[in-house]
């Protein structure tokens, strides 16, 4: 493995280059086939509302697999990640319309820990509501 | 109604291997919109010292989801699945899933809690090779939100 982030190159608090990830209904439908998670709440509006959400919502796993694009796009390694955790606290609400939601991800160097691995945390708000809460990855670094 | 205690640290037979294709993990990766080329390409996965196409992190869950379908289901547990969502996800990786593998995964419900007239349950997924290696280990928290008063 060799990740293109050296140990002793970061220290607690260097951020990791922020990312903007859009989602549309369209985004929605595909996750739904890769993933094979058919749950309607992820395509349906009528079905959605029915069962008491505002709207169509992403899958929470779609939210945090953009959310380690971060921490895998800094290291280069996607295979350095460690370990890799969340709480889905609020929904990305996805609207019937070209432009879709937007799922913004900031991250920070957290934590360094023993065999040249940090904890990163990672902050992902859609909306002005943060969606994604004890978002933690930790990775080796070279 | 509240989930019964006795089982927790109850566990369910390993599952079926799945067997790991590169097209998979490529339609994956496209639908999460990533490029990383060690999703798609030997040749840069083998530059990363892997033997094939190794897969994004979340992408286990598809497998370690469908093992807790095992417990979801059970009828002797009971739970309302009509009213569940997902909580938290955790995942600790002893090495990245890859094109090849054959996995099986075997769940164990960790926890029952019942706060607020919800009910929350922890299930863990080891997910192992065909040579019996652990490669990563899953933690699905599922709340089954209160039903409304009638």
């Amino acid at each position: 493995m060799t990740a293109k982030i050296s140990y002793d190159d970061v220290e607690v608090g260097t951020e990791l280059p922020a990312r903007t990830f859009g989602v549309t209904r369209a985004t929605l439908v595909q996750y739904a086939g890769a993933s094979g998670d058919f749950n309607p709440i992820h395509w349906n509006e009528k079905f959605a509302t029915e069962v008491g959400l505002p709207d169509v919502i992403a899958h929470g796993m779609f939210t945090m697999a953009e959310a380690i694009r971060v921490v895998t796009d800094w290291t280069g390694d996607p295979g350095a990640v460690v370990e890799y955790g969340v709480r889905f606290t609020k929904p990305v609400v996805v609207p019937n319309d070209d432009q879709g939601a937007t799922i913004e991800v900031t991250a920070k160097v957290g934590a360094k820990l023993d065999d040249n691995t940090v904890r990163v945390d990672l902050t992902a708000m859609s909306a002005g509501q943060k969606v994604l809460g004890m978002s933690r990855a930790v990775v080796r670094l070279a | 109604m509240a989930l019964d205690q006795s089982f927790v640290g109850r566990s369910y037979p390993p599952t079926d291997p799945y067997e790991v294709g590169r097209e998979k993990i490529r339609e994956f990766a496209e639908a999460v919109g990533d490029a990383n080329p060690a999703y798609t390409d030997p040749d840069a996965a083998k530059a990363l010292g892997y033997p094939d196409v190794i897969a994004p992190p979340t992408f286990v869950f598809s497998i370690t989801f469908r093992a807790a379908q095992q417990v979801v289901q059970d009828p002797q547990l009971g739970l309302d699945y009509s009213r569940v969502v997902h909580g938290d996800q955790k995942f600790a990786y002893r090495r990245p899933v890859r094109a090849g593998d054959r996995l099986t995964v075997t769940s164990t419900i960790e926890g029952i809690k019942s706060l607020a007239g919800n009910d929350i349950l922890d299930v863990r997924g080891e997910v192992h090779d065909e040579a019996g290696e652990h490669v990563v280990t899953a933690w699905t928290k599922l709340v089954a939100r209160a039903a409304e008063e009638a």
